[in-house]
């Protein structure tokens, strides 16, 4: 991905795709802009609360139904994944956005492929600066909310901690990459709703936003765990963080979103590598 | 005359949408399936539990079809009217403010979501199949329930619409707020009361009405008392409940237009 990057002297070790200086302009710039977005982020606050409540209350009456748990989930363990899913949804960035589609449609896209650096590392490194802004309001506020009507469960595991957040990142990169290739159908269709709407749908029912996708049968879940990213966005994260598995199956959960990082960015790099081919094609 | 111009209006907006073809198939039916979700997490609830809050899964399915067929012809009708705060932000309301049509008719005719269709199609079916499965008897008193629920549904899940459209006027980012009112009022409205608690479903189902949308004429349906003790005659207070809601939205909706200062571009 040595996109355009002039070198001179052979490197003496494997250098980042782009310096790490650059990067972090890239994600300051990210977090920058969704920060003056104000307004938007209290109405997103708001959102997130009134489902938590939603959700909460629904998943509660259904291990009170179970007269206990369900789907090997505690109330307590059921209340702090409703919170926690609504958290990350903005976090994570589950709902995707038409920036680049858009772009690609007008052709100002062209002015993103003209820079020293790969588009997906640009688009990436403001998505991390806006992930950062929203894990400090988005993420933080709802559980706040969440924490003070429900009863939530804190991780009795220090180590759960840490695989938590690394998780979360993990979430990140697949959910960016995802959304990045959703936008980049427009190379092709000219329009990206379409596809958008396909990942919407998959990326919260398969993700587990709805119900905890260990309510579906044990091969379904299986399938969607190995054959699909989508479990790797929320579903991951949430259940490292209500310790529904053990610390072995907890790192499980990281080396398959591992996994589905390089799958979805390698295929990022292939398709904008033939949309770059096919820009040049209609004279673009 | 004037309802040609909307007709006018609505014609265009079909034909430009049909025009991305495989986009708009994609849509369509991305559109349709979002709406089936709600059912789907029903379904796979009732596969983990046998009653949710005291309703087994054919009363639940029968709420929730009520309430999701009525959200459905609102959101065709007047789920548009959110793009009001594309307009503010932009200025392209003060292109329609000067014409000599009303505003609100216009927005709707002008963002007319061809895609909507299909919602309103499924909301149907959906409804038809918990009739059976919930054996409703249907009598003259029941049909004339399962006519005016889901379009008393449809005028308050529209009245929501229109005044949560109207917070942009003062609000140009508010985004996603009315969302936690009109998609979170319809998962609301699709479960019994029964499930939630406290001061949330005080609010929720009292203060801004959701219980009346489904969940009484749900009852009245079923032949069910309300466990929550409120007398069964209250299945038939959903006009009156949407008339109320158009009535606050209007003036919701005078007042902001009122209000409106162009962003001056």
């Amino acid at each position: 991905m040595d996109h355009g990057t002039a070198t001179s002297a052979r490197p003496m070790w494997p250098r980042p795709p782009v310096p790490y200086r650059t990067f972090g302009a890239l994600v300051s710039a990210g977090f920058r802009r969704y920060s003056t977005y104000r307004q938007a982020t209290v109405a997103g606050i708001a959102t997130n609360t009134v489902f938590g409540f939603l959700n909460c209350y629904v998943l509660l009456s259904v291990a009170a139904g179970r007269g206990g748990s369900a789907g090997g989930y505690a109330p307590d363990q059921l209340a702090t994944l409703v919170w926690i899913n609504q958290g990350l949804l903005a976090t994570v960035g589950v709902w995707g956005d038409t920036l680049l589609s858009d772009r690609i449609r007008t052709g100002e896209v062209v002015s993103d492929l003209l820079r020293p650096v790969h588009p997906v590392i640009t688009y990436l490194g403001n998505d991390v600066g806006r992930a950062g802004f929203a894990a400090l309001t988005r993420f933080a506020v709802p559980l706040l909310v969440g924490a003070l009507a429900f009863h939530l469960r804190a991780p009795t595991r220090p180590a759960t901690y840490p695989l938590f957040v690394l998780s979360v990142l993990l979430a990140l990169l697949v959910s960016f990459a995802c959304r990045y290739l959703v936008n980049a159908a427009a190379f092709w269709l000219l329009d990206s709703r379409g596809p958008l709407m396909a990942w919407n749908l998959a990326a919260t029912l398969l993700g587990g936003l709805y119900f905890p996708l260990r309510f579906l049968p044990g091969p379904v879940l299986v399938a969607l765990w190995l054959g699909t990213p989508f479990p790797s966005v929320l579903q991951g994260p949430v259940d490292i963080a209500v310790e529904r598995v053990s610390p072995p199956g907890q790192v499980a959960i990281l080396g398959g979103q591992v996994g589905w990082v390089v799958v979805t960015f390698w295929l990022c790099r292939v398709v904008q590598r033939a949309a770059e081919r096919r820009l040049v094609v209609q004279g673009g | 005359m004037a309802e040609l111009a909307y007709l006018h209006l609505v014609r265009a907006q079909v034909r430009a949408q049909a025009q991305y073809r495989l986009s708009f198939l994609l849509d369509a039916i991305g559109s349709t399936l979002f709406t089936t979700l709600d059912l789907v997490a029903i379904v796979v609830l009732f596969r983990v539990t046998r009653t949710l809050a005291g309703f087994g899964f054919r009363e639940a399915f029968l709420i929730a079809t009520l309430a999701g067929l009525g959200f459905s012809v609102s959101d065709l009708c007047a789920g548009n009217v959110e793009r009001l705060r594309t307009y503010v932000r932009s200025g392209l309301l003060d292109a329609i403010l000067v014409r000599p049509r009303g505003v609100l008719p216009q927005l709707m005719a002008t963002d007319f979501t061809l895609r909507r269709v299909g919602q309103v199609v499924q909301g149907a079916v959906a409804l038809a199949l918990a009739i059976r499965l919930a054996h409703v008897r249907l009598t003259p008193a029941h049909l004339a329930l399962l006519v005016l629920t889901p379009l008393c549904g449809a005028v308050f899940f529209g009245s929501l619409f229109v005044a949560g459209a109207t917070v942009a006027f003062y609000w140009i980012d508010s985004g996603e707020l009315a969302n936690s009112f009109t998609y979170g009022g319809r998962t609301f409205t699709q479960y019994p009361m029964t499930v939630y608690g406290g001061l949330f479903r005080r609010v929720f189902a009292y203060g801004l009405g959701f219980a009346f949308v489904a969940y009484y004429p749900g009852l009245l349906l079923l032949d069910r008392r309300d466990p929550l003790g409120a007398p069964a005659w209250l299945g038939w207070s959903s006009p009156a409940v949407a008339t109320l809601a158009v009535g606050l939205a209007v003036l919701a909706w005078r007042t902001g237009v009122r209000h409106y200062r162009s962003t001056g571009s």
